[in-house]
């Protein structure tokens, strides 16, 4: 049970950076006009990057990874966030098991 | 009065019940994950409570080393949870009966799923600081004691890589881009963001792929639309 300085550093760095996102919207808010296409191409912002924390994992890593990244992309379609999960890594640890990977 | 404030704060934290049900095996991956990596039970929970944040933590065990690099896991958080900015622009205004200073204590709060569900309350009704409690606390108590749980459990669960834990983040991740799919647009924002991920990633050491892939797939959402968009600016 114990903290190393450095991990209480960057926890620390970590929690500073999401406060500050946290609470600038709420500043902003009163200050900024956005148009509607300013508000249109700042939603880009979460899936341009989720895709750039997954593709380098999914597309550039080995066979394993893009199975269980297709089959999960497929499985998110028609199941919740869970179960999707749990069929993509199923199948990262049934690709690892038969030694393709 | 006091028994208006229970009933709000019940009537949040039931309405949100499903997702603070879902969000204990999330958080026990991530105690697990954290435990694999090297982190102590304290570091795991500690950053559970701090930053509050499951998808900058998840990226956090994948950048995570010994010595940890503050810099590039700050920076990692920021532009990971650079979406909170719009969520708390857009909750902000449904605020009215906050006082000013309550209103930004409650965003310390603001998850995805604490949000989607404020957003949902306030189009019914006048949101109430006890409705968002009963929506944020037990959500975020429950995420600290699932951490908790899934670090002490830890590495008496085995080889996470062999059980193809690794790859729940990634699996996570996966399923939330496959949410904000709008369409052709959303294609060409996300085929731009891995492109130019995966060439940095290979190139570049750290974690300056996430901010490359981020600004590959804005510049591709702004030049869609204000270059290529037929409609007139409003």
């Amino acid at each position: 049970m114990s903290i190393e300085a450095s991990a209480f550093a960057a926890i620390l760095a970590m929690a500073c950076a999401t406060i500050l996102t946290r609470l600038s919207g709420l500043y902003l808010m009163n200050r900024l006009r956005l148009g509607p296409r300013g508000r249109k191409v700042l939603g880009a912002v979460p899936p341009a990057v989720l895709m750039a924390l997954v593709a380098p994992v999914a597309l550039a890593t080995g066979i394993a990874e893009t199975a269980a990244a297709a089959v999960t992309a497929f499985a998110a379609l028609r199941l919740p966030l869970l179960a999707a999960t749990a069929l993509g890594v199923l199948t990262a640890a049934l690709f690892r098991a038969l030694g393709w990977s | 009065m006091r028994q208006t404030w229970f009933d709000d704060f019940r009537g949040g934290a039931l309405a949100t019940l499903p997702l603070t049900v879902a969000v204990a095996p999330i958080g026990m991956i991530f105690g697990v994950g954290a435990a694999a990596k090297g982190l102590s039970v304290a570091e795991a929970v500690l950053m559970s409570g701090l930053v509050f944040a499951g998808g900058s933590q998840f990226v956090a065990l994948d950048l995570w080393r010994s010595p940890a690099p503050w810099f590039a896991l700050g920076l990692a958080a920021l532009l990971v949870n650079i979406r909170h900015v719009l969520l708390s622009m857009s909750l902000g205004g449904k605020l009215q009966a906050f006082p000013v200073w309550l209103r930004y204590v409650s965003m310390l709060l603001l998850a995805d799923e604490v949000w989607a569900m404020a957003e949902k309350r306030a189009m019914a009704a006048t949101l109430t600081p006890a409705w968002y409690a009963g929506i944020a606390i037990p959500f975020y108590i429950v995420w600290l004691l699932a951490t908790l749980a899934g670090a002490l459990a830890g590495t008496a669960i085995g080889d996470p890589r062999a059980l193809g834990l690794d790859f729940a983040f990634t699996a996570v991740f996966i399923v939330l881009v496959v949410g904000f799919w709008k369409g052709r647009e959303t294609g060409v924002i996300l085929a731009s963001s891995g492109f130019a991920a995966i060439a940095v990633h290979a190139l570049v050491p750290g974690a300056w792929y996430i901010a490359a892939g981020a600004t590959a797939g804005i510049i591709a959402a702004a030049i869609q639309e204000f270059l290529w968009s037929e409609e007139l600016p409003a």
